[in-house]
């Protein structure tokens, strides 16, 4: 083998292991602070904690219940607003994917899709909050249903555009109307496809502190009215996590954790659905 | 019997038209919600753009209590941070798009990776301000300390830090796809002439994949951008702007983002409130025009 050779192999091997090298070492921190989190949060979280509204400062104890339940409660508020009109979007942009309207639609979904989550939270605060006269939940769910639709567009569009045209053109030519063939056969065909990006939308948004921050704003009480402020688990890890008591910081370190277990789980829950059905998304 | 059928039959082909235009206006109303966002953030700073003009943005002073706006250390804090993280993030992004894409595209070792990177883009924002706030700042004051400048721990250095590896999935997961994509008979030839890996990777992978690349970096960048909750945990949220580079490096700060979250239900009357809003609306411009630059650039990608 003659030098140069040698010397042309040997720079290949070590730009193999600088990129071996950068690509693991970069797991290290997220690995790092997953058990960071578990560690100190899983000591936190037991009957109580999840059953109990938080402490005031001074006491030992207390809970995220509030936390816990606004966290649901908008969630599914934004679900019922995004899901429906994210799907149906979806089915228009893969049907009539050369008209005018769906190429500024999907313009605008990309659009949606970049847009900084403080802005959706701020735009949302003159829409709702400023009309209602009030921070409150159903204003929290608007902004995140902002944030959850351009991913149930994009996967609905994506899992019915990879459908084989032939199944409709079969539904059809059996006389079938043009809404029920889009209802009972195409959607159906393309549940799990859609299924997994609404599972990935709310994986996203359950953690989304940023657009609650003027609409939801938060609430130290128990609530379940939507018209009025209300608390969040991303939302009360922030307020706590910047406040000067440990107590609050041990509340925060439990919320962490069990926000962090609902978003992995939704994760996995989504890779396994992908998987099963092979769907690319 | 006949006449019923005939009746069913109408009632479904009126369904079928309410169907369509059903469709139809669930797609506009994205037309209409992004147009909205616009026209509000627009509106709403009216006040400000009336009352402080264009110097806003070059402004160098933000004192809501004397009136005076100037979005100046945002613009500067934002930019730096942004880019500081990019840069930070770019290897890493590169290395692991290269690494799934040509050196280990299949496998279990590869599908773990792939799953963790992903991850990384899926913990909340909040928890890596969280994280940051109690366990890197104090590691960040000992090493300020030691290079001799003055040890806040928080700053525009701890929230790059933290904000590369918030960005790093995006790059990467776009740079592996593509990398992907990549024909063999590209590569084959350029083995076939005796070509090394990384010889192969050099002139032939990285040339035929770069503005693809590009488009992943610049949704990174957006990504950045548009970043508040850790950020504004951790960048100490100053609006002064700092004497030295070094105390502009490693001191306080604030981005754009950092300072509307912060700052926005304190703001008390119309003209710091519009301003803030005038913020939010720059914030939007420049992450859409990336953005889209971004989109536009994989689009003609995939399409070629």
């Amino acid at each position: 083998m003659d030098a140069r050779l040698k010397v042309r192999n040997t720079k290949s091997i070590i730009f193999k292991s600088v990129i071996v090298f950068l690509a693991f070492v970069i797991t290290i921190p997220l690995i790092i602070i997953l058990l960071y989190i578990i560690k100190q949060g899983v000591t936190q979280v037991n009957w109580h904690f999840l059953t109990h509204v938080p402490a005031p400062v001074g006491e030992t104890g207390g809970g995220i219940s509030n936390a816990l339940v606004g966290s649901i409660i908008i969630v599914a508020l934004s679900s019922i607003i995004a899901i429906p009109v994210g799907i149906l979007a979806g089915i228009y942009l893969s049907e009539n994917a050369n008209t005018r309207l769906a190429y500024y639609s999907g313009l605008c979904v990309d659009i949606l899709q970049g847009v900084p989550s403080i802005v959706v939270g701020m735009v949302v605060y003159f829409w709702v909050v400023k009309p209602l006269g009030t921070f409150s939940a159903l204003s929290g769910s608007v902004a995140l249903a902002i944030m959850m639709l351009p991913i149930v567009i994009r996967s609905t569009e994506q899992t019915l555009k990879l459908l084989p045209d032939s199944l409709k053109e079969a539904a059809l030519s059996l006389g079938v109307p043009y809404h029920r063939v889009i209802l009972k056969i195409i959607v159906p065909c393309g549940f799990a496809g859609i299924l997994s990006g609404i599972m990935l939308s709310v994986a996203r948004i359950i953690g989304e502190t940023a657009p609650l921050l003027f609409t939801a704003f938060g609430n130290p009480y128990l609530s379940a009215a939507i018209t009025k402020p209300m608390q969040s688990l991303p939302l009360l890890i922030f307020n706590y996590a910047t406040s000067p008591y440990d107590e609050w910081h041990n509340l925060a370190w439990g919320a962490s954790f069990i926000l962090l277990m609902f978003v992995l789980l939704l994760n996995i829950f989504t890779k396994l659905i992908t998987r099963k059905w092979n769907i690319q998304l | 019997m006949k006449h019923k059928r005939l009746d069913l039959s109408y009632s479904q082909l009126r369904w079928e038209t309410v169907f369509k235009r059903i469709l139809w206006i669930m797609s506009a109303i994205l037309l209409v919600l992004v147009i909205g966002i616009l026209a509000t953030l627009i509106v709403q700073s009216m006040p400000s753009i009336k009352s402080l003009g264009i110097k806003f943005l070059w402004g160098k002073i933000w004192d809501p209590v004397n009136n005076i706006y100037g979005a100046y250390p945002f613009l500067i804090g934002t930019i730096l941070t942004s880019f500081t993280a990019l840069i930070i993030s770019i290897p890493f992004s590169y290395a692991i798009a290269i690494y799934l894409g040509e050196y280990n595209p299949k496998g279990w070792l590869s599908n773990l990776l792939k799953n963790t990177i992903e991850l990384i883009a899926a913990v909340p924002s909040v928890i890596y301000g969280f994280w940051g706030l109690s366990v890197l700042v104090p590691i960040i004051r000992v090493f300020e300390a030691k290079i001799g400048v003055a040890p806040y721990g928080v700053g525009v250095f701890t929230s790059s830090l933290v904000l590369a590896v918030m960005i790093i999935p995006y790059a990467a997961s776009l740079g592996t796809s593509l990398i992907r994509m990549v024909p063999s008979p590209l590569k084959e030839g350029a083995y076939a002439l005796g070509a090394t890996r990384f010889e192969v990777i050099r002139s032939v992978i990285l040339p035929y994949t770069r503005s693809g690349l590009f488009a992943g970096i610049l949704l990174s960048l957006g990504r950045a951008l548009g970043e508040t909750m850790a950020v504004a945990m951790l960048i100490g949220n100053t609006s002064a702007i700092a004497h030295s580079i070094k105390d502009a490096f490693f001191g306080p700060g604030n981005t754009m983002a950092s300072v509307i979250a912060n700052e926005f239900t304190e703001a008390d009357h119309t003209v710091y409130l519009s301003a803030l809003i005038e913020l939010g609306l720059v914030l939007f411009v420049v992450t859409v025009i990336i953005n889209l630059i971004g989109k536009k650039i994989i689009m003609s990608y995939t399409n070629n």
